[in-house]
């Protein structure tokens, strides 16, 4: 049986390779390779927004409409590491026990780990074997702080940022780059008070964000604002056409390559920090760098350097002249 | 390099609605460096079973506290064991008397945690239980 077809017959099996993904890719480099061959028509959907905006609430709701169309859904639910002992608490299951039971649904929760940066790429992985293993919808949930809104532009198809009003809804406060990063903007908690005041907020900010937007400009996608309530379940069919017209807008304008380009470059440049850094870093023990180190300060060497010195002893410094 | 965080899967069976000391534990789990998979409540033995299975966890935590574990623990092992995931241990915590406790012990979990357990004995516990054998070693 072919790999691709393992993973379609056996859940365990999925679960199990899909571990083997996040921790040893390398033991796995030669099926992911096959995977990436085996074409799939599978649209990645990324969810971003602050904690506690209702990311898990809608993406649960989300998840039980696309299922009355009848289309497999994962879900990849990640969480922040503690940087301070390496654990995590991995909490997004608990807004999605309705999705219990349906085996047209498989969710799957990560921690961003991440001490050598390397989630967005560990996910893309994570994301690819899901889509080979059958599911027709992908989608990915992340908090939204620091990079990992970006990343999850150059990992999606369809990029949704979710903004709620209460704690912290304050326009000023919401980041210019989060906004940049969303296809489509979601207003949940629309059953709450200042909803309606965030809506337009964020519309008036989406409009002066886009200024060389033209009527006749229709290779530009303007986002559309949808108000939702993942509580009352409104708003989660006009989200869902929202997102297929942006499906169709990338696909129309040629621009699924555009955007598989795109993606590939940041993918390739991401797994190339990522190795490099990860060679270095493997062959070199933990005390021949504290001894690199404690040299430099004794002999006040400057960092850079140091850096370079230390780079030098290897290949992969060398500049071909 | 060092090794991979422990995953586990920390569920409350049963309708009982309190969940401050499953959650005491996954906090004190995670920092011992573990990533820990909180459901919530309200989960039945085949919720259970599937969250453990799709997770791919070293193991399940029960937290039980209404006192109906003779039926649930059995439960959640034998829902466990039908989607092949034998292999999987499963830990309880909860007041329960020592007779029942032999009794689960002979057959359907692995280790009991009583109100009084440490979580260094908790944590001491999970590690020796989930440490890989030598043929599952990468
Ligand atoms: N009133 C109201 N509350 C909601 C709505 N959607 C979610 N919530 C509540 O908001 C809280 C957070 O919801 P989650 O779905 O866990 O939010 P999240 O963005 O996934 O949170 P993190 O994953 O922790 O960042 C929960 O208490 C939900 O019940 C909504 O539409 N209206
Ligand atoms: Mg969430």
């Amino acid at each position: 049986m072919s790999l691709r077809n393992t993973l379609h017959a056996d859940r365990r099996a999925l679960s199990r390779f899909l571990s083997r993904v996040e921790n040893q890719r390398d033991s796995v480099a030669a099926q992911l390779a096959e995977l990436y061959h085996a074409a799939s028509d599978s649209i990645v959907i990324g969810v971003t927004g602050p904690p506690g905006s209702g990311k898990s609430a809608l993406v649960t709701a989300l998840t039980k409409l696309l299922r009355e169309r009848d289309l497999k859904v994962a879900i990849v639910a990640v969480d922040p590491t503690s940087p301070f002992s390496g654990g995590a608490i991995l909490g997004d299951r608990i807004r999605m026990r309705e999705l219990a039971g349906d085996d047209g649904v498989f969710i799957r929760s990560m921690a961003s780990r991440g001490q050598l940066g390397g989630l967005a790429w560990r996910t893309q992985d994570i994301a690819r074997v899901l889509a080979a293993a059958g599911f027709e919808r992908v989608i990915v949930e992340t908090v939204g702080a620091g990079q990992s809104e970006v990343d999850i532009v150059n990992l999606a198809h369809t990029t949704l940022v979710v903004q709620a009003p209460g704690a912290g809804d304050d326009v000023q406060a919401i980041k210019a780059g989060i906004l940049e990063a969303a296809d489509i903007l979601v207003v949940n908690k629309g059953d709450l008070p200042g909803a309606e005041r965030l809506l337009s907020a964020l519309k008036t900010m989406l409009e002066m964000g886009h200024p060389t937007k033209t009527a006749d400009d229709e290779a530009l996608w303007m986002p559309p604002v949808i108000a939702a309530s993942a509580l009352k379940s409104t708003g989660i069919e006009e989200l869902a056409r929202a997102i297929d017209a942006h499906v169709r807008h990338l696909q129309s304008h040629g621009l699924q390559n555009v955007h598989q380009r795109n993606q590939l470059r940041a993918e390739f440049m991401a797994k190339l920090r990522e190795s490099v850094l990860r060679r270095v870093i493997d062959s070199t023990t933990d005390d021949e760098l504290a001894g690199i180190i404690e040299r430099a300060t004794k002999q006040r060497i400057e960092p850079q350097q140091a850096v370079d010195r230390f780079l030098d002893s290897f290949e992969i410094h060398r500049k071909r002249h | 390099m060092s090794s991979q965080p422990i995953r586990i899967l920390i569920a409350k069976p049963g309708l009982d609605g309190h969940d401050r000391g499953a959650k005491v534990i996954a906090r004190g789990l995670r920092d011992a460096g573990m990533e820990v998979i909180y459901t919530g409540l309200r989960q039945t033995p085949a919720m259970i079973a599937e969250s453990a299975l799709q997770e791919d966890v070293a193991l399940v935590g029960l937290s039980i506290l209404s006192g109906s574990h003779m039926t649930l623990a059995p439960a959640v092992r034998e829902a466990m064991d039908q989607l092949g995931l034998q292999d999987i241990p499963l830990v309880l915590g909860g007041i329960v008397p020592d007779g029942d406790q032999r009794q689960l012990l002979s057959a359907s979990v692995a280790a009991v945690f009583g109100p009084g357990a440490s979580l260094d004995e908790i944590v001491t516990a999970i590690r020796g239980l989930t440490a890989p054998s030598e043929d599952e070693r990468p």
